[in-house]
């Protein structure tokens, strides 16, 4: 298993991104699908339909505040984010976004990346690589959720506890 | 030979060494706890649960520990709700849950006026608020549906032991100042992550002279502080709670913090604590209500687990007992529960707010989370409730400002926004 993934384009958000903004209200009687295709709408309009499969959000400090809705990291996944990148992030956020397969790396040094920059993730020793290969260390995670959201989630891992197949 | 000096624990430590099944448990211990309580609701509960179950063949760990309340798409309006809605309700008659709360009001409220949370207890709860739990010493956290899932089937979580913040309050508040306020000037201070996914605990008299409801408004918004639980330790006005709600008495004596735990602690004096709000669109743009006086509203909305209990309609009340409110401002009143509705309605306090110009809404979450009659746009609202972000109770475009329902009474009454003390003079 390749540890270190390339050509991750940068998406540049602020501070305090709340998970009504990632999953807004009136969405949230709608499946994760179609919640997805209001993500970040009254922030980054058309954000959801430009998004593409391996990008990465870089954010401010606070990522995740607000609602226990995990729909707002299971949105991201389901657009094909593969990693939120920030200072801080929501305790409750934090736990969401592994049971849903989200990995979150918390960057003192986040803020130095660029909008549509591309970098590299190592998800071994949990660092940034920027475009001009500066190497950006993340805090690190207990082994057991960074499991947990190679796994692609919780409900992978129940599956497997439950002797069904995980679904990729 | 000496006897070793027993470790002195924070509330919080005890709580989850308890749940844990350990003699003591450090900050930074990551430790397995067994649930004694999972409440959820129906956005977050069935809905989501039920494929999930289904499809681990899987049974719920053990339902007489299980709380269902239907709260967020009641009363239903499309067919997105109705749908929503009718799943929880099959589904509780599917499994046959013995604790279903359907339409009686909003989760956090109606599970403590049932007497399910008392102190000792280690909970989860499908919502953000679940930490109004800690109002009764109990461990209480939010969590999402998949993690839910989890507890359903395990009857278990895990944890990281946080450290503990402890917010003293001394002093006595005002007239007019309230649980709220304290709790927009603490938001304000430390911001909405300054919690850390700590345990923020409430002490001192002024904490200790509020009543129950005013408490859980505290450890409510303990989730805007972005901490994990905001606890309170019991006394005899939790004693007397839990008696009113038909809950067996217990011995309470040991959930406290011991004299020399190790924690963080901040200094408040709430005598000199005056009305807060909080702008647009963060509860953490606080400051005293003066700095935000004179601003027009077009709406004044009283609702939500925060901010529209008993305890929260009676301080309307006082307010707009004999008055109507200012003409082109519309009062919303939405009751957290229907207990407290008719309570209301008993001591003549709902009368009180009808006979001003209140419109009175379902007992639900309704706008405070974008759900019932939503914000529409370019509108200016004062809230009773817990969040303002942009969007969050309608349009992008509404304007919401949090305070207390003295603030967001008086302000109806004038048609801007008003320091209640000038009101209740």
């Amino acid at each position: 298993m390749t540890q270190t993934l390339n050509g991750h384009r940068v998406w540049k958000l602020g501070a305090d991104i709340d998970t009504d903004v990632l999953a807004p209200g009136h969405a949230m009687k709608y499946s994760v699908d179609k919640i997805a295709t209001y993500c970040l709408e009254s922030l980054r309009p058309g954000f959801a339909s430009e998004v593409r499969p391996g990008d990465v959000i870089v954010a401010g400090p606070n990522f995740g505040i607000g609602s226990s809705r995990e729909q707002a990291a299971a949105v991201l996944v389901k657009l094909g984010v593969v990693a939120v990148v920030a200072p801080s992030f929501s305790g409750l956020y934090f736990r969401n976004a592994f049971n849903v397969g989200l990995l979150l790396l918390s960057c003192p040094d986040a803020d130095v990346l660029q909008e549509g920059e591309q970098i590299s993730l190592d998800t071994q020793d949990l660092a940034l690589v920027s475009s001009q290969g500066v190497r950006l260390a993340c805090e690190p995670i207990p082994e057991f959720l960074l499991d947990m959201a190679r796994s692609g989630g919780l409900m992978n891992q129940l599956r497997i506890r439950f002797g069904k197949a995980p679904v990729k | 030979m000496m006897k070793p000096t027993p470790l002195a624990q924070t509330l919080a430590q005890k709580l989850i060494a308890r749940a844990a099944g350990l003699p003591s448990v450090l900050p930074g211990d990551i430790v397995n706890c067994k649930v004694d309580l999972a409440m959820f609701h129906d956005s977050s509960g069935p809905r989501r649960l039920k494929p999930m179950l289904d499809e681990l063949g899987a049974q719920i760990w053990d339902k007489s520990r299980v709380v269902l309340v239907m709260d967020h798409y009641v009363p239903e309006r499309d067919d997105e709700s109705r749908k929503i809605v009718r799943i929880a309700r099959d589904w509780a008659r599917e499994q046959d849950l013995p604790h279903v709360y359907d339409s009686q009001g909003i989760c956090h409220v109606v599970v403590a006026q049932h007497g399910h949370i008392r102190p000792g207890m280690f909970c989860v709860g499908g919502d953000s608020h679940s930490p109004t739990g800690g109002a009764f010493g109990a461990y209480m956290f939010g969590i999402g549906s998949t993690e839910m899932l989890g507890v359903v089937v395990t009857g278990e979580i895990w944890l990281r032991v946080p450290q503990t913040l402890q917010m003293n309050w001394r002093g006595k508040l005002k007239k007019g100042v309230t649980a709220k306020d304290m709790m927009l000037h603490m938001v304000g201070r430390f911001g909405m992550n300054g919690g850390q996914y700590q345990a923020v605990e409430f002490s001192g008299p002024a904490v200790m002279a509020l009543s129950m409801q005013e408490r859980m408004t505290l450890s409510n918004m303990s989730a805007e502080l972005g901490a994990q639980v905001g606890l309170i330790a019991p006394d005899e006005v939790t004693a007397a709670w839990l008696q009113a709600a038909g809950a067996p008495t217990q011995d309470m004596s040991d959930w406290h913090t011991d004299e020399g735990a190790a924690l963080t602690r901040y200094e408040f004096d709430a005598s000199e604590l005056s009305p807060f709000v909080a702008a647009p669109h963060s509860p953490a743009n606080a400051e005293a209500v003066g700095r935000f006086t004179g601003i027009p509203v077009d709406v004044a909305y009283i609702g939500a687990c925060t901010g529209a209990k008993l305890d929260d309609l009676r301080a309307a009340a006082e307010v707009l007992r004999g008055q109507r409110v200012a003409a082109g401002v519309r009062l919303m009143v939405a009751p957290a529960s229907q207990k407290d509705q008719r309570e209301a309605q008993d001591e003549g306090v709902l009368q009180v707010l009808l006979d001003a110009g209140a419109e009175l809404f379902p007992t639900a979450c309704g706008a405070c989370a974008g759900y019932g009659e939503t914000m529409g746009d370019n509108t200016t609202v004062i809230s009773s409730t817990a969040r303002n972000f942009k969007g969050r109770m309608g349009s992008p475009s509404a304007q919401v400002y949090l305070a207390s329902p003295y603030t967001v009474a008086a302000s109806a009454l004038r048609g801007v926004i008003t320091d209640p003390r000038e009101v209740l003079a």
